[in-house]
């Protein structure tokens, strides 16, 4: 399968083909939104294994619940907010509380919606997810993690969220990497200080790397996919071992991976930390490079939160 | 025996067991729960393919109450059927029991589906209704849904879903005692004509006195020669059925039960 220099949508979709074809119990339930996630050639290869519900997002959720119930794996899909906060209530319930096996996908999180604006642009959904026990949240890189962890995702038995980036981005990953859910995984090694990045902020972290090595600054870089549950053994390490931390996010800084990692630093080893991310404000219009600069989600952001972070060492 | 008369005497000792259940505790949905009984005494006695000994057999049929409150009812068919001692019944809401107010499929043997926020449970049944579908078996779902529930929205995407989707191994019952928590259902925001909204969703309706099992068990058998179309039978029925301290009363919904009220409805049930 190709997995550099294309859509992580359509990354998916082949596997979502490849995984049918070897699981007979793996369906897909859809709130009328295949064509936006490219989910179309998944129901021409497998009409029968393709259940619509139309414009119905909490119905879709508790069919999903039910078809789980009966032993199937569903797969559901729709936007961040409507995967989310639009069926907190059924996801909690009746999928996590009633421990059954639903794996739901929201696609183009935070500043990704771009022209959908401020309705679809969920800088809460990891909160939401973050607050349901047994949940597992993946938010994946590019495509060789989320084709490298699909057969972890198949094989765990539980609610798992996938905040799914719809378009390409920077492929980071060699395509012989391994993944494992609830591992963070090390990308680049310094000893100043630690960036924990997710999604599309792992490139712009290995950007302000770039950077700030220049100037003489080490940097190790960490991509946290797995938000929940969190890898507390490696933000320990790495607080220990650089004594500064930066978390950079696609997301409000409250209940995203910011106050994860905080909550683990706070109770482990204290740690002058920043944070990068949506500071607690909605969403807007506009093309991704506006929206990352007017939400400071850049390289740039990122330099200045380790400049900040590193004065603040000790 | 006839089967009229064996009927009633399951559906007289499952309102029997159900007092006892929630009379135990003091307080309780016994509204709810007594006015299912009838429909359980049918399902549990006479229709539903299950074995209280092996009961996650998988071609079995399954039942889920969406209207999760009703719980004490379903503890008490289950606990009647062998599913588990009676004595459990007298653990209801109790620290650490298997028998919580709203039914839970990981705690309670027997239980097919966890539910208790209204709507939920319709929309799950629906999702296992499309599983056997998928799988092209024979066994059906069986769901009851409150009138007061039919309020919330999650009921009729389920329902234009199933509809649409042909669900014909899907057999729902609305309870429909007429009351809810703040009044009558009128009162609050009708569903009148209930049949007639099912029947713009593409089920199949039937509408009959929720108190006579011959007429449920008709219904059902009329049900399932209903291909191509999932069912649902409206259940007219009496909130609090057979509870002489609480019968058609609205505030039975959820209420504080003595033992002394339970001896008497029991002996005015005898």
């Amino acid at each position: 399968m190709e997995l550099k220099n294309r859509d992580l949508r359509d990354i998916y979709t082949d596997l979502l083909i490849k995984y049918a074809k070897e699981n007979e119990n793996l369906v897909i339930v859809e709130a009328d939104l295949m064509t936006a996630l490219g989910t179309k050639r998944f129901a021409k290869t497998f009409p029968e294994k393709t259940i619509n519900v139309g414009v119905a997002e909490a119905n879709m959720i508790g069919v999903a619940a039910g078809l789980s119930n009966m032993g199937k794996i569903p797969f559901t899909h729709s936007f961040t907010p409507f995967a989310t906060r639009r069926v907190f209530d059924q996801v909690m319930l009746s999928v996590a509380y009633s421990k059954l096996n639903v794996k739901m996908v929201g696609s183009d999180p935070g500043v990704v919606a771009q022209l959908n604006g401020g309705t679809h642009m969920s800088f809460e959904d990891v909160g939401i997810m973050r607050n349901i026990p047994t949940m597992t949240i993946f938010e994946p890189v590019d495509g060789v993690q989320l084709h490298n962890m699909f057969p972890k995702i198949m094989k765990h038995y539980g609610p798992l969220y996938i905040r799914l980036l719809r378009k390409g981005f920077d492929p980071i990953f060699d395509e012989n990497q391994e993944f494992e859910l609830g591992k963070a995984t090390p990308i680049k090694d310094g000893k100043d200080v630690t960036i924990f990045a997710t999604g599309i902020m792992v490139s712009e972290a290995l950007k302000a790397r770039l950077s700030l090595e220049e100037q003489g600054i080490s940097v190790s870089v960490v991509n946290i996919h797995t938000v929940k549950p969190i890898d507390q053994e490696c933000i320990v390490r790495e607080a220990k071992k650089t004594g500064a931390i930066v978390v950079a996010e696609n997301h409000n800084i409250i209940n995203g991976l910011g106050s994860a990692v905080a909550e683990v630093l706070g109770e482990q080893w204290p740690t002058p930390m920043e944070r990068v991310g949506v500071k607690d404000m909605f969403g807007e219009v506009g093309k991704l490079p506006y929206l990352m600069e007017r939400y400071e989600l850049t390289a740039k952001h990122i330099e200045s939160a380790v400049l900040r972070v590193l004065a603040r060492k000790n | 025996m006839d089967k009229r008369v064996y009927l009633e005497t399951q559906a007289k000792e499952i309102r029997k067991s159900t007092l006892e259940c929630i009379g135990n505790l003091g307080v309780g949905h016994v509204g709810g729960s007594m006015s299912i009984c009838d429909v359980l005494a049918v399902l549990y006695y006479d229709q539903m393919n299950i074995d209280p000994k092996n009961p996650k057999m998988p071609e079995r049929d399954r039942f889920v109450l969406s209207k999760g409150h009703g719980g004490p009812a379903v503890y008490a068919v289950l606990a009647l059927k062998g599913y588990f001692d009676m004595e459990l019944l007298k653990t209801l809401n109790q620290a650490g029991t298997s028998l919580p107010s709203h039914t839970d499929m990981n705690r309670t043997v027997g239980i097919d589906m966890t539910t208790g926020s209204l709507g939920q449970g319709f929309s799950a049944s629906v999702g296992m209704a499309k599983a056997i579908q998928l799988d092209k078996q024979d066994n059906y779902i069986y769901a009851v849904i409150g009138d007061g529930e039919s309020q919330e929205g999650q009921i009729w995407e389920a329902s234009m879903f199933a509809g649409n989707s042909k669900l014909d191994h899907l057999i729902a019952f609305t309870d429909y005692n007429k009351m809810q928590i703040d009044g009558t259902t009128e009162e609050i925001n009708g569903i009148h004509p209930l049949d007639k909204k099912w029947e713009a969703f593409n089920w199949h309706v039937q509408v009959i006195d929720g108190h006579d099992v011959i007429a449920i068990r008709e219904a059902i058998l009329a049900a399932k020669k209903a291909t191509g179309k999932p069912s649902m039978i409206i259940l007219n029925t009496i909130k609090g059925k057979g509870a002489s301290f609480c019968e058609g009363n609205v505030n039975s919904h959820n209420m504080p039960v003595t033992k002394e009220m339970v001896k008497e409805a029991i002996e005015g049930l005898n």
